[in-house]
């Protein structure tokens, strides 16, 4: 098992999808941070089999996770302060998603007007259906979505 | 302030107190001659749609007011590049309120976020025509007395159609409605409506392909346009079109006192020799078009 070492204060996502670590890499803006993060791809999971880990040494305040609701709700995110972990964050579709997924219904408003915000609306939480604010096209919620 | 967008936007008793209003506009025109004078309603027409403009502007005439506007994208900054949220924000300038049409959906939702005028969903693309809605209701109100307890035949294009759509959203508000479905496999209803709105309010409801078949059960028979382009080969338009010309001869099938409505325009899937049936609504339809437009105008600026 390869060892990262432990944080002082952060976030570790645990039991992320294999595969899908990058991607959550690239939503969640860790390329903006001045902050230490660790990407651990394929690990062995006795749950999943393989899993990625994300680590981030960051104010816990720093990140916005809402949007892990909606690329996968069974990740795990353990919240570290002091070197333990404070909480298990659960996660729940957000209610609304700007500028995550693009419309892509061509009849759309926002084909035309690339200033408009993306923004989806949570329709149906149990199918996890989202629509579009505009034309109220239906986007199903997907892991593998890409930016 | 309001704006329509969806026909949902009004409770059902925002939308009876309308009705109310429009009927009233109907049997007391002058009274309200004078409703709206030094108002104006802008038509911002991004695509010819020479019915529902006019109706727009009849309505606002009929009250007193005046009007301005562009009847196509050509004829507006739009063809400039100007953005709909500039645009509107420059006819909030010019008028108190606007209807707004345009080809791309959700383009009068935009406009109504940064406007500080009412602003009225005209048609955007495939995905809302409120004002029509509001037509069909007033009208099976007006000439059947309620909008509770009936049967509902709609025929035709029922996939792409969104003012079936938009009618099957408002009626399932209203206790004792059924729904008779008319339409070949290809344009069925889509899944949303019939597992969204129709099973998940427990609406009654059945799927047939022949129009015969339904008509001597139902209050009111729908009628939309089969379109040739909506289909894969010509042999299944040919196979299905006829059965969607409502003849004299099919109509002797249906009640005494059933309304037949159609959005309009009509191309071939009303025969003409129907037109003189007292059954025939869809030119009343039209006139109620009016009513209740004026009717919304005069909310609208009210609730400003």
């Amino acid at each position: 098992m390869l060892n990262i070492s432990g944080i002082h204060e952060g976030f570790v996502l645990d039991h992320i999808k294999a595969g899908m670590s990058m991607s959550i890499y690239k939503y969640l803006k860790l390329e903006q941070l001045d902050c230490p993060v660790a990407i651990i791809k394929n690990a062995k999971s006795n749950k999943m089999g393989k899993k990625d880990i994300i680590k981030v040494e960051c104010p816990i305040d720093a990140l916005d996770l809402d949007i892990l609701g909606f690329i996968d709700h069974n990740i795990t995110v353990n919240i570290i302060q002091n070197d333990e972990i404070v909480e298990k964050k659960e996660l729940h579709l957000p209610k609304q998603i700007v500028n995550v997924i693009n419309c892509k219904n061509p009849r759309c408003i926002t084909s035309i007007e690339q200033e408009l915000d993306q923004i989806f609306i949570l329709t149906d939480s149990k199918k996890e259906i989202y629509r579009c604010k505009y034309c109220e096209e239906q986007q199903k919620k997907k892991i593998n979505i890409t930016r | 302030m309001r704006h329509l967008m969806s026909p949902l936007d009004l409770s059902v008793e925002e939308l009876d107190e309308l009705l109310t209003l429009a009927n009233d506009i109907e049997k007391n025109p002058r009274k309200y001659a004078h409703a709206c004078e030094g108002k104006k309603l802008a038509t911002c027409f991004y695509e010819p749609s020479t019915r529902t403009r006019l109706s727009f502007e009849s309505a606002m005439l009929n009250l007193g007011g005046s009007v301005l506007g562009f009847s196509s994208a050509d004829s507006s900054s739009a063809a400039k590049g100007e953005s709909v949220s500039d645009t509107i924000r420059v006819i909030s300038c010019f008028a108190d309120i606007c209807a707004m049409r345009h080809p791309k959906e959700g383009a009068p939702l935009v406009a109504s976020s940064k406007s500080s005028i009412p602003v009225i969903n005209a048609g955007d693309g495939g995905h809302q025509h409120p004002t029509q809605t509001l037509t069909d209701l007033l009208t099976i109100r007006s000439l059947k007395g309620r909008l509770d307890h009936l049967k509902i035949g709609l025929c035709g294009d029922l996939k792409f159609g969104r003012t079936v759509h938009s009618l099957i959203h408002a009626l399932t508000r209203y206790p004792g409605v059924e729904f008779v479905l008319i339409s070949p496999e290809e344009l069925r209803v889509p899944d949303y409506i019939r597992e969204d709105v129709l099973k998940k309010n427990n609406i009654p409801f059945k799927e047939l392909e022949r129009l015969e078949d339904a008509l001597p059960e139902l209050d009111i028979l729908y009628m939309t346009r089969v379109q040739k382009e909506r289909f894969f080969n010509e042999e299944d338009y040919v196979r299905m079109k006829d059965f969607y010309i409502l003849t004299k001869d099919k109509l002797s099938l249906a009640r005494k006192d059933m309304l037949i409505l159609h959005p309009l325009p009509r191309v071939n899937e009303i025969s003409v020799e129907v037109d003189d049936d007292p059954r025939a609504a869809y030119f009343k339809q039209v006139q109620y078009g009016v009513y209740v437009r004026m009717a919304l105008i005069l909310t609208l600026l009210k609730w400003r």
